[in-house]
This record gives structure tokens, C-alpha cells and sequence, in this order.
């Protein structure tokens, strides 16, 4: 009996080694790949930390990278202006409207990034035509693209504190609605107001087909496009954006750990 | 600090088909501690959100201190409020909470934050967070935050239901002393009818969005002005009756009535378990169905033919009554209420 048991523990443990290797070697090969291509002939990663030569080399890629972190940071405090009132107003005044508005925020998951841009198309024709052909008006496209996961994430927040209450409670002692919002529920919901920024901002550094079909630039069209001229910078771009995503999900889940313990 | 008068004036609020409140009057004194006291669905809460400006009313008006304030918002209201459930702000300390509204008004916060946690009795724990403080310690927060900003009134909104039995009676006690200390006019809304004899000045029993009866704790319990009042305030009998002029005959003996009736002779009295005194007697006509110990006192029930009686009797006196043992009831002579 106790030599089955062990026997089957022993099954068990050689299972899940051969899951985590089976997986840890297609995740990581890859990207290993990735290092040893973009390390080949040397200076590649010199380069790509020397900014004023970077941008002297390769102008296409230096403008690649500043319009998608102008994109991310735009995406995240549009996002953030636009969601946060909302979500707490529907929560406070028009918890009636909340199924719909859920409903509409999980809408872009379903519709594909190519079906997103045929009916984006005719929008930025107005968007050229009033303010311009700038990359950094695909803001508006990202925060359509984020909303789901941002919509989550400070849903999330509010459900875990007594809105409702809060509101009411500061209401008596004499706040206004902006008061109630900057100083009561906002400073509750940090951490899901972070994780709902960290989220936007790895999408949008990793988003291609949008800005591609809207001929835009942005990182990874100027990978695209660095990838036929040269392919060992474009490959050590692209794990530098992968690596940087990594970091900022890590951060996300180590606020959410800190918050848990600290309740 | 003294209070204010506060009078609600004729005021009605509908939920869809559901009327919380109709036509519901109410005059509190400068200074007077008013429990409501009803079953929930009573239209109590509904009528006290609506004074804090948390809900508007259909109609009616609101004074405070002879000032209609019906259009105020709820910011501007200048009323202190404890909720039920735990409204402390969890990202702060219970100084800064208690600090909040006194900032708001631009006051000196410190000074007098802190002599409003030293009333209530938790001046040592200034520094600590919500989620590091028990329930009832919270509540005590809660109810310096409120009255730390000095409001006209104070809106207590079934504020010790979440805590357990004994912080409970502790934190009645409390509050009732700090609000006889500050003077604040005070509504108190509550489902518990020992609390809200035990604590206010006057007590108005709510049923179905009106008053039933405002009085003084004493006369809502000895003189419930209905039924529902007599059934809802404490435990009552409901024996038959014959109707015999001012009085009534209960079980074989005269029972003055609370306010004379008109009716058939046949009516059902509402009894005390106190006025119901149990004596063991071999001829009697009760039979002792069942016995608790309830500590200080004791519950037993007996069957008088079809009908089940409820006496409450002194702890000690229990060991005569064992299940089964032939009794006879003695009614005290207290004033008694008509069911109708």
C-alpha cells in the first residue's frame, strides 16, 4: 500500500518536472534564441543603450520607441480619465447601468484587431483631417483596445472596498463628489488603478496590426520594418520590449501581492 | 453645545410600488435622543437617509432648527452620520478619519480630532488603521468622526447591529452618555427593541412608512397604543378575552385596559410573560409544556386547555416547574392592549 502511494507520488513529481521543462523549454528557447542571434557580431546591445547613437543609426527605430512610449503613457492617463469616474459613478449612481457598461467594455476583446481597423479607417480620415497624422493619435484606437482588461482590473478594485458607504460617509461630513472621488476612493483603489495602467502600457508596446494598418509608426512597425535591414538589431529590440513587458507584469502582480498581505 | 429642532414634515417616498414612507411626521426636540424602532422594510432607514440628504423625499418637507433644508445635498447638510456597516477610510489612520471633516471646514483638525477619539475612549490607538482596530472600536471612531465636525444632528444608522451581544450594550450605554454630553438632537434607527428603550428619550414603533406610536421608552412598553406596538415591543400573550365594560376578563380575572374599546364582547388581549405568574397547584388547569433558564429569569410555557400561555418567572423558581407539573396562572393586574 505505502509503495503504491509512493510510487504514485513519484509518477506525480516526474509529470509535473516534464510539464514545467516541456514548458520552460518553449518558452525560454526562443527567447535564448533570440539572445544569441542578437548578441552575433557584437555592439548590437551596446547600441541599443546609447541613445544618441541609436537614434543617429537607426532614426526609424529611435522614432518607433518615442512614439510608443508617448502611445502608452497617453493610452494610460486616457484610459484612467475616462474609466476610473465611471466605473465609480456607475458604481455610486447607476448600478443598474453596470451589466451594460461591462458589456461594452469587454466588446473589443471579442472583435478582431483587423475588423477594429476597417471600422477605425473612415474614423481617422476626420482624425487626420482635425488634428493630424501623428502616431500618437492612435491613443484613441488603445484606449478602445484596453478597455477590457483596465475595465477589469479597476472593477476589481472597487469590489473590494464598500463604495457605497465610503461615499456617503464622506458625503456627511461634507465632501463633494470630486473630494469623495480624488480623496476616498481613489487612494482605495490604487493598486487596481496601477495594475489597469501597467496593463495598458504592456499592450500598447506590444501592439503591431493597428498602427500598421493605419500606417502609423510605432516600436514594433519599426521592428517590422528594422527586421529587413537588419535583423540582429531588430531581434535585440524586440527581446529589450518583451523583457521590459515581463518586468512591468511582474510589478503588477507583486502590488497585488502586497496588497493581499496587507489586509 | 445645544441641538436644534428637527421636524419632518408630512413626507412620502415610493420604491416603485413599495411606499417606505407615507406620510411620515416627526418632531424632535433641541437636544432629544429619538430611537425608530421597526421591523426592516419599515420605511425607519428610508426616513433617516432622506434627512441626511443620501435620498430625496416625493414629498414633505425637512427643518432643522425652523430652516427648510429639503434642497440641500447631502454635503451641505451639516449632520453627523454612523452607518451599520464599517464606513471608516481604510487608507486612513483613525486620527486622520476622525480628522477628514474637520479638514474639509478648513478647523484646526489636530487639537480637536484628538479630544473627540479621547471622548470616546480610544485616544491610544490614534495611529491605528481601520482593519487594525475591532468592530466595536471602529464604531467608536466612526461616532467621533461624526460628531467631531459638530453637527446640527446625528444620525445613528443601526451602528452597533454588526457587533456581538455584549460590545453591543457597552457601546449603547456609550453613546447615549456622549450625546447627553454634547447635546446633540439624535436619531437612532434600530430593529432592536432592547436597545431602543435602553437608549432613547423617545421611542417612535414604525410600521409600513408611518408611526405607530412616539412616546417615552415607559409608556411605548406599558401602554403600546396597538397591537403591532405591544407584539413588536416585547413578547406578548395572545389570550381571548371577554370585553366587561372598562376592563376585560383574561384566564378568570379583571384586566384594566390601555385605552378603552369598542367591539364585540369576544376579543384577544395582548399579555405580558411578566404579568403571568406561575404557582404550582395539583388542581390546577395549566400544564407546564416547557421550561428555559434564561439566567436571571426563566421562560415556561403552559397549556391552558388550547391555549399556550408564556409566563416569565424569577430563575430560582424554575425548579418547581418541571414539564408536565399541573399549575395555575395569576394574572397581575397591569393594563393591557386589544388586538383589533
Amino acid at each position: 500500500m505505502a509503495g503504491l502511494r509512493a510510487r504514485r507520488a513519484r509518477r506525480q513529481r516526474v509529470f509535473r518536472w516534464t510539464v514545467l521543462t516541456v514548458a520552460g523549454v518553449f518558452f525560454l528557447l526562443p527567447l535564448a534564441a533570440m539572445l544569441e542571434f542578437s548578441t552575433r557580431g557584437g555592439g548590437t546591445w551596446s547600441l541599443l543603450v546609447d541613445w544618441p547613437q541609436l537614434s543617429e543609426t537607426y532614426p526609424d527605430l529611435a522614432e518607433g520607441i518615442l512614439a510608443s512610449l508617448g502611445q502608452a503613457a497617453l493610452t494610460a492617463l486616457l484610459m484612467l480619465a475616462l474609466l476610473v469616474p465611471t466605473a465609480i459613478w456607475v458604481r455610486l449612481r447607476l448600478p443598474g447601468l453596470r451589466p451594460l457598461v461591462e458589456f461594452v467594455c469587454l466588446l473589443p476583446l471579442t472583435i478582431p484587431a483587423i475588423v477594429l481597423v476597417v471600422g477605425l479607417a473612415p474614423v481617422y480620415a476626420w482624425v487626420n483631417y482635425f488634428i493630424g497624422g501623428s502616431s500618437l493619435t492612435l491613443t484613441f484606437a488603445y484606449t478602445i483596445l484596453v478597455l477590457p482588461y483596465a475595465y477589469r482590473a479597476i472593477d476589481a478594485g472597487l469590489s473590494a472596498i464598500d463604495v457605497r458607504t465610503l461615499a456617503e460617509a464622506a458625503r456627511g461630513l461634507g465632501a463633494g463628489w470630486a473630494t469623495v472621488m480624488v480623496r476616498v476612493v481613489l487612494p482605495n483603489i490604487r493598486s487596481a488603478v496601477l495594475s489597469a495602467a501597467f496593463l495598458t502600457v504592456a499592450l500598447v508596446l506590444g501592439e503591431f496590426t493597428i498602427a500598421s494598418l493605419l500606417n502609423r509608426t510605432n516600436l514594433q512597425v519599426a521592428i517590422n520594418l528594422l527586421g529587413k535591414s537588419s535583423a540582429t538589431m531588430s531581434v535585440a529590440v524586440s527581446l529589450a520590449a518583451l523583457v521590459l513587458a515581463f518586468v512591468l507584469l511582474l510589478l503588477l502582480s507583486l502590488f497585488g501581492d502586497r496588497r493581499r498581505t496587507s489586509r | 453645545m445645544s441641538g436644534v429642532a428637527v421636524q419632518l414634515d408630512d413626507l412620502s417616498r415610493s420604491f416603485g410600488s413599495v411606499h417606505a414612507l407615507d406620510s411620515f411626521s416627526l418632531l424632535m426636540r433641541p437636544g432629544e435622543l429619538i430611537a425608530l424602532l421597526g421591523p426592516s422594510g419599515c420605511g425607519k432607514t428610508t426616513a433617516l437617509r432622506i434627512l441626511a440628504g443620501l435620498e430625496d423625499a416625493d414629498s414633505g418637507r425637512i427643518l432643522v432648527g425652523g430652516r427648510d433644508i429639503g434642497g440641500l445635498p447631502a454635503n451641505r447638510r451639516d449632520m453627523g452620520m454612523v452607518f451599520q456597516a464599517y464606513s471608516l477610510f481604510p487608507h486612513l489612520s483613525a486620527l486622520e478619519n476622525v480628522q477628514f471633516g474637520l479638514k474639509l471646514r478648513r478647523r484646526a483638525a489636530g487639537d480637536r480630532a484628538a479630544t473627540m477619539l479621547d471622548l470616546v475612549g480610544i485616544a491610544e490607538h490614534a495611529g491605528r488603521y481601520p482593519h487594525q482596530l475591532s468592530g466595536g472600536q471602529q464604531q467608536r471612531v466612526a461616532l467621533a468622526r461624526a460628531l467631531a465636525i459638530e453637527p446640527q444632528v446625528l444620525l445613528l444608522d443601526e451602528p452597533l447591529s454588526a457587533l456581538d451581544a455584549k460590545v453591543r450594550v457597552q457601546l449603547r450605554d456609550e453613546i447615549r452618555r456622549i450625546q447627553t454630553e454634547v447635546g446633540t438632537t439624535t436619531l437612532f434607527v434600530t430593529h432592536d427593541q432592547e436597545e431602543a428603550l435602553a437608549i432613547a428619550d423617545r421611542v417612535g414603533v414604525m410600521r409600513a412608512g408611518s408611526l405607530e406610536q412616539l412616546a417615552e421608552p415607559a409608556e411605548v412598553y406599558l401602554r403600546p397604543a396597538s397591537a403591532f406596538v405591544a407584539d413588536f415591543v416585547g413578547l406578548s400573550n395572545r389570550l381571548p378575552g371577554r370585553l366587561d365594560g372598562d376592563a376585560v376578563s383574561v384566564l378568570g380575572t379583571r384586566l384594566p385596559l390601555v385605552r378603552a374599546a369598542a367591539g364585540g364582547p369576544e376579543v384577544t388581549a395582548l399579555v405580558r410573560p411578566e404579568s403571568v405568574d406561575v404557582v404550582p397547584d395539583p388542581d390546577g388547569p395549566g400544564r407546564v409544556v416547557s421550561t428555559a433558564f434564561l439566567g436571571p429569569t426563566s421562560r415556561v410555557t403552559v397549556a391552558v386547555g388550547e391555549t399556550l400561555v408564556v409566563a416569565q418567572v424569577t430563575g430560582e423558581r424554575l425548579a418547581g416547574l418541571t414539564v408536565d407539573a399541573q399549575v395555575r396562572l395569576e394574572l397581575r393586574p397591569v393594563a393591557v392592549a386589544l388586538e383589533t
